[in-house]
């Protein structure tokens, strides 16, 4: 065996791989061989890191220096000035660290600094692919200790004590869950995982999928013992290719070392587990229809009670836990349910995992205690939002979520206080809104995204959400009125109180909360028949204001409608007529003569 | 897998393996001034050396890495090694055959061998 001094991580997710990562991985390997280095350093695959959108991303260890946009050009240059020669290329570091020219530390990087990794610790630190560096980081220690030291009614405790509520959306406590199924007689239950993650721009549980299997393989395996289950499903979506292998070969794994199937630690549990595959409906993400789905029939909701911890899959008693939850378990069993319990708030232990989004410098996967001040998510950990824009909003928790407003940004975010300022934590989704983005029109994005997604078995959902659509639609179309706007309220009301699952329970939120906050964004459409965000097309007028128009005529030259004429040196006129609102002109005056409106 | 045991061997294995990727304080690091002219100097063998001997005692807790440049060029080739809790100690003027004396002595056991140091050759 040979000393190696430097490990080469390369992020294998799914941005980093769409982005070229297997390339930058074969250009590693051959620049390393031609610099005789192949020894001594080595290339890792790892999970995702968090920054996305700045990938390709690697790590150069033992120096911890983070990479961005790394292409495989740059590779040559990597391995000769910073692997043999120790000198960072600074010019592709990633640029957030107060001081860039030194070699930052990847958690030094104002990014990383406040996130408290739990649940995505492994994730963009250990090769997803190779179980021995699972088990290097404490992988199997959580597993082995509650099966040789602990009774299922301890592990129920310790969950309990730690706080540690559902991450799938509905925030229940998990102990309290893996109680009810405990308590429920019977020889053959489940013990399942939700992976369906539907959200819109959600991929915490895609991420922790491909950067740490394990992790989710071995908390299903623990969930079993305690609740009494002796087989689990994990229930992912079919769009997430590179998750759905990398479970397959650490299932492979985890049977090959026993740590599933019979017998597990030379003890009388066993416990086994299988992938469903998904077809991506939103709605066979919601707990009935998954398991519905997984008996393989059509993914449709159905009335509760009973509940599935006492009727679950194939009439069984089963738990259904999100990745999320499951990735936090382990953590918990290792390190005590009071250091978890010791993170967050009163009422919200731990920390979770947002998917940040939408108009922030960096978007990405971030994972921050509860109650960290939306501000510090916000300015710090994400960066700001982009070209000196204003702040306005962000819409947390997808198509069942809200918005928080601009004045609520010192919020502590934690399942308390979102539901007490009417918003929500839902999956996890953190889309970042600036003065461009229309509230109006984001509602009716949401909308549209439930329409699509309504099963159709329960009319309120199918007909109601589908006439709010409507009524969104003629809004921002300078067609709606002032009733439309109490109609909304009205439907909301009844669609809320009798849907049949959560899906239409809850696809008015986008409307209800910001109708709450942006009322006046409302109002300017129906009365005004204006978009104070200039972002619905139908309202927007572009005008030339005569005093600034120098008459360069470079504006009607670029318009692709013809609907701008004018004498050279006298100014031009828009005619609205023929205006199609594609806001050339706009960029084009060096005057700043064009305004919308 | 059977056993506990089992587990625990193979995880302090695998941990000496992944040593590279810790950052805590437990952790001894070596660094070899590997810029052009530590390199011009020899500093390519003194790291091979380094790794060879940390390698061949099965040594856990201890980083071999490079760096750039020191700022001493006349006295490379040069190599820093950081023991947690105590001053960096500069070794000049280093090649291979230093080596072994560092690594038993130092690294080994927490005696900075004085005479390579950079305050001896000052
Ligand atoms: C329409 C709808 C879609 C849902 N999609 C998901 C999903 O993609 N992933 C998930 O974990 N939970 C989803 N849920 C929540 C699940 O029904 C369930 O509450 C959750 O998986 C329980 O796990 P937890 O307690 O660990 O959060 C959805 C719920 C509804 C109503
Ligand atoms: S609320 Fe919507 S998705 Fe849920 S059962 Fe009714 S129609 Fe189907
Ligand atoms: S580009 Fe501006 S200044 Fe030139 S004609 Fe058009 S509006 Fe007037
Ligand atoms: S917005 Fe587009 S179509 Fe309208 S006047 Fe300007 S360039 Fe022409
Ligand atoms: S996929 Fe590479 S950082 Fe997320
Ligand atoms: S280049 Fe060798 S010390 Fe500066």
């Amino acid at each position: 065996m040979n000393f190696v001094r430097a490990h080469v991580l390369v992020c294998t997710g799914t941005g980093c791989s769409s982005a070229g990562a297997d390339g930058i991985i074969s250009a590693f390997e051959e620049q390393l061989k031609k610099n005789g280095l192949d020894e001594e350093v080595r290339v890792v695959k790892t999970g995702c890191l968090g920054l996305c959108a700045k990938g390709p991303n690697v790590v150069v260890y033992p120096e911890g220096v983070y990479y961005n946009y790394v292409s495989a050009e740059d590779v040559p240059e990597i391995v000769e000035e910073h692997l043999l020669k120790g000198r960072p290329v600074t010019r592709l570091i990633h640029g957030d660290a107060e001081d860039a020219s030194k070699a930052t530390n990847l958690t030094d990087t104002a990014f990383y600094k406040d996130q408290v990794r739990i649940a995505l610790r492994n994730c963009g630190v250990i090769n997803p692919e190779d179980i021995d560096e699972y088990i290097a980081y404490d992988g199997y220690a959580a597993l082995a200790k509650v099966l040789t030291e602990m009774t299922p009614q301890q592990v129920i405790d310790e969950i309990k004590a730690s706080g540690l509520k559902g991450r799938g959306g509905a925030g229940f406590p998990t102990g309290l869950k893996w109680q009810f199924a405990a308590n429920s007689p019977g020889p053959v239950k489940y013990a399942c995982c939700n992976a369906d993650e539907g959200d819109p721009g959600a991929f915490m549980d895609r991420s922790v999928l491909e950067g740490d299997p394990h992790s989710v393989l071995e908390a299903m395996t623990i969930a079993g013992y305690a609740i009494g289950a002796t087989e689990g499903y994990i229930y992912v979506r079919a769009e997430y290719p590179i998750a759905v292998e990398r479970l397959k070969k650490a299932l492979e794994q985890s049977h090959e070392y026993g740590f599933l199937g019979k017998n597990i630690f030379g003890t009388d549990f066993s416990f086994d587990i299988g992938i469903r595959l998904g077809s991506g409906a939103f709605v066979c993400g919601e707990e009935t229809a998954l398991m519905v789905s997984i008996e393989g029939k059509r993914g449709e909701p159905r009335c509760r009670p009973p509940y599935p911890a006492v009727k679950g899959l194939f009439g069984k008693p089963t738990i259904l836990n999100n990745v999320e939850t499951y990735a936090n378990v382990c953590w918990i069993i290792n390190h005590g349910a009071e250091a978890y319990a010791a993170l967050g708030t009163e009422g919200s232990k731990g920390t979770k995992v947002f998917a940040l989004g939408g108009k922030i410098n960096n978007t990405g996967l971030v994972e921050i205690p509860m109650g960290t001040p939306l501000r510090q998510i916000i300015e710090e950990i994400g960066g700001g939002v982009p070209n000196g824009k204003k702040f306005k909003a962000v819409q947390t928790g997808g198509p069942s979520g809200a918005c928080i407003p601009a004045s609520q940004i010192d919020v502590p975010i934690d399942y308390e206080n979102l539901t007490r300022i009417g918003a929500m934590m839902g999956s996890g989704g953190m889309i970042v809104l600036d003065e461009d983005d229309c509230m109006v029109d984001i509602a009716k994005f949401f909308l549209q995204f439930t329409v699509d997604e309504s099963c159709g078995k329960c009319s309120p959902c199918r007909i109601g959400i589908k006439r709010m659509y409507d009524i969104l639609d003629r809004i921002t179309a300078g067609q709606g009125t002032l009733e439309d706007l109490d109609t909304l309220e009205e439907l909301a009301a009844h669609i809320k109180g009798n849907a049949l699952c959560g899906l239409g329970q809850t696809a008015p939120n986008p409307v209800l909360s910001t109708l709450k906050n942006f009322k006046d964004e409302y109002v300017a459409h129906v009365v005004e028949k204006r978009c104070p965000a200039g972002s619905c097309k139908a309202l927007l007028n572009y005008t030339i204001d005569p005093a600034k128009c120098k008459g360069c005529s470079a504006c009607s030259r670029v318009c692709p409608a013809d609907a701008i004429s004018g004498v050279v040196r006298s100014p031009f006129v828009i005619d609205q007529s023929k205006c199609i609102k594609c806001g050339s002109c706009m960029e084009k005056c060096k005057f700043g003569a064009i305004s919308k409106g | 897998m059977k056993s506990l045991e089992e587990l625990k061997a193979l995880r302090e294995q695998m941990q000496s393996k992944m040593n590279v990727r810790k950052d805590d304080n437990e952790t001894i690091r070596v660094v070899v001034g590997m810029a052009t002219c530590g390199i011009a100097a020899g500093a390519r063998p003194v790291l091979n050396a380094f790794m060879e001997e940390v390698n061949k005692r099965g040594l856990k807790n201890v980083q071999v890495t490079q760096t750039g440049c020191i700022g001493v060029c006349r006295l490379e080739p040069i190599v820093e090694v950081f023991v947690p809790g105590q001053e960096k100690v500069t070794y000049v003027k280093m090649n291979a055959e230093k080596v072994p004396a560092i690594v038993a002595q130092h690294i080994v056991n927490k005696q900075v061998v004085t005479d390579y140091t950079i305050g001896a050759a000052e």
